[in-house]
């Protein structure tokens, strides 16, 4: 009773917090969407790294270190230390000066125009709200798991996953991006500093560290038992889909200045490393602790530590850090979505005219896209109830597509020779490869290519690069008013 | 010129450092360093690399043309 308390105390705090916000509301489309680019550079680094860290990096590492040991945290944890930040610096603060300077709200606005066409735009909108249900999807069922698990089943999973839903569709269409970036930092501080008392708690209450590093069977603690050379090289892959994913570029663009990104730049990889670490220990020490769980069922071996380990108030508050994480990251992916479905539809398509001649305002396009967020999150909501899947792998899978669509946005930032139909060859491969790779995953578990430990993504991303190029090379180039456009002569002189 | 060449050892060296995660040879390897298995050891690290890597990156291979549009925004006030 205690647990479930402090838990809906902890939401009702959110709200709050989320909500808050909305003082500072301007009434505009710009400050719902991108907060009128005033984000500073502390916010930026929680929003952007609190976005980034969803049940996927709680429930999903543990779960995964449960069966795979410590080599969990290098596939995943130290190639996002290096690559997102690399990301933030030479793609991130290029397209927050283009975002600024042509006023983009999302990124098919960008890649529309860049190779002025209209059904790229449209082919990049599906693709994008497609591989994003899947990353919704972990943070629905991890909402479930973790409010079941920890109240001993008098919550069943279905209220948790709903109520996690309601809260966040309730700030994120009150605040809109900034009441998103408030919220995710408070919550990202949260589940920062309560993830560090789980773990000393668990940890002490285990016998100590070394005791219970002792107890653990020792082919967890060994990089190569459970994992692969290749599998190791090519999931270095996997966070290059930090480039792609909409709710990152919405972050991106509510920074106030290009030194705003200096801040998620620098501390992104001791951010990284604060919250996999305790994940990926608390997953190993888990199989001396509840051994005997079997493939999706270890997705809730850390909130069924906490239950053992931290009864009463403390295991509330420590549930609350896991809320945190989902909800931080659920919340920006709702509104980038939201937004795109709003400027990138019904602003673009059918509803532009509507408005000028019968007076649709900007708060009625905003409705309309709070109305597609409600869907999608039905949408997500219903597919939790009926999948049990490893939530690692149900979120390796949407990074595989958004890592597979990188080479469009370094061919739209790096090479003005990349055509429209470049980019269409390009996305096109990834949709066909995708849906291949995943019939074949959806099989297998712990699919690799031909066994060989090659990931998917290694190849998808390979092919999608190729014929981007080849699209290209066999097109007319652009016409030179885009270049201009994109590629202004100050740029093309002082930087690479 | 010399901010130019140490820009772009710095480039160089995100690379070696991208090279260098993957530690094929602590692959075996069941020692402890510190408390920790060495595979897990050896990738914090890594990230601990990375952030005084991407430091040296912001301070000194900060791009031009974001310099300009600074200037230009500050302006603008």
């Amino acid at each position: 009773m205690m647990v479930t308390l402090v838990i809906f105390a902890y939401l009702i705090i959110v709200l709050i917090v989320g909500t808050m916000s909305h003082r500072f509301f301007r009434g505009t489309g710009e400050d719902y969407f991108v907060a009128s680019r005033t984000i500073g550079p502390f916010v930026l680094l929680m929003s952007l790294f609190g976005t980034n860290m969803t049940a996927f990096s709680i429930l999903g590492a543990s779960g995964e270190a449960y069966h795979r040991g410590i080599g969990v945290f290098a596939l995943m944890a130290s190639s996002t230390a290096l690559v997102a930040p690399c990301i933030f610096f030479f793609v991130g603060t290029r397209l927050w000066a283009i975002g600024k300077r042509h006023s983009y709200l999302t990124q098919v606005q960008y890649f529309r125009e860049r190779w002025n066409s209209e059904g790229l735009g449209l082919l990049l909108f599906v693709v994008i709200v497609a591989l994003i249900v899947p990353y919704l999807l972990i943070g629905v069922m991890g909402g479930g798991i973790t409010l079941n698990q920890i109240t001993g089943g008098q919550i069943p999973q279905w209220l948790g996953g709903l109520l996690v839903c309601v809260v966040v569709f309730t700030y994120v269409c009150y605040g809109g991006v900034r009441g998103t970036a408030w919220a995710n930092t408070f919550q990202t501080l949260v589940f920062m500093t309560l993830g560090g008392v789980t773990f000393f708690t668990i940890v002490h209450k285990m016998g100590g560290f070394s005791a219970t590093l002792e107890r653990v069977s020792p082919d967890l603690l060994i990089l190569g038992t459970h994992i692969k050379p290749m599998e190791l090289l090519t999931y270095t892959c996997i966070p290059l889909s930090v480039g792609m994913f909409p709710h990152i570029f919405m972050h991106w663009l509510t920074a106030e200045s290009a030194r705003t990104f200096r801040y998620p730049v620098v501390w992104y990889p001791l951010c990284v490393a604060a919250v996999w670490v305790p994940s990926v220990l608390l997953g190993i020490f888990g199989s001396v602790d509840v051994p005997g769980l079997k493939g999706a069922e270890a997705n809730s071996v850390l909130v069924q530590m906490i239950e053992r380990h931290a009864p009463g108030v403390l295991a509330g508050l420590l549930g609350a850090g896991v809320f945190a994480a989902i909800m931080s990251s659920l919340d920006s992916q709702s509104l980038s979505i939201g937004s795109m479905f709003t400027h990138d539809i019904v602003r673009h398509y059918g509803f532009r005219s509507h408005a000028m001649q019968e007076g649709l305002s900007e708060k009625r396009q905003i409705l309309v896209g709070r109305f597609f967020v409600f869907g999608i999150l039905c949408l997500t909501y219903l597919l939790s109830l009926v999948l049990n899947r490893s939530i690692f792998k149900l979120a390796v899978w949407s990074f595989t597509g958004f890592a597979s669509l990188f080479p469009i946005v370094i061919a739209a930032l790096f090479w003005k020779r990349s055509t429209k139909h470049g980019a269409f060859a390009s996305i096109i491969s990834v949709v066909i490869l995708w849906i291949y790779f995943f019939i074949q995953g959806w099989r297998v578990p712990g699919y690799t290519v031909s066994s060989t430990g090659i990931m998917p993504v290694a190849v998808i991303l390979a092919v999608s690069a190729l014929a981007m190029v080849i699209g290209s090379l066999i097109s007319k180039p652009p016409h030179p008013t885009i270049i201009q456009k994109f590629f202004p002569s100050e740029v093309e002189k002082t930087d690479i | 010129m010399k901010t130019l060449f140490f820009r772009w050892m710095l480039y160089i060296g995100l690379v070696v450092l991208f090279l260098l995660h993957n530690d094929f040879w602590f692959w075996d390897n069941s020692k402890q360093v510190l408390g920790l298995p060495i595979g897990l050891a050896y990738h914090i690290g890594f990230c601990v690399a990375a952030t005084i890597l991407m430091a040296l990156v912001v301070k000194y291979a900060w791009p031009h043309y974001l310099q300009d549009e600074e200037r230009n925004a500050k302006s603008i006030k």
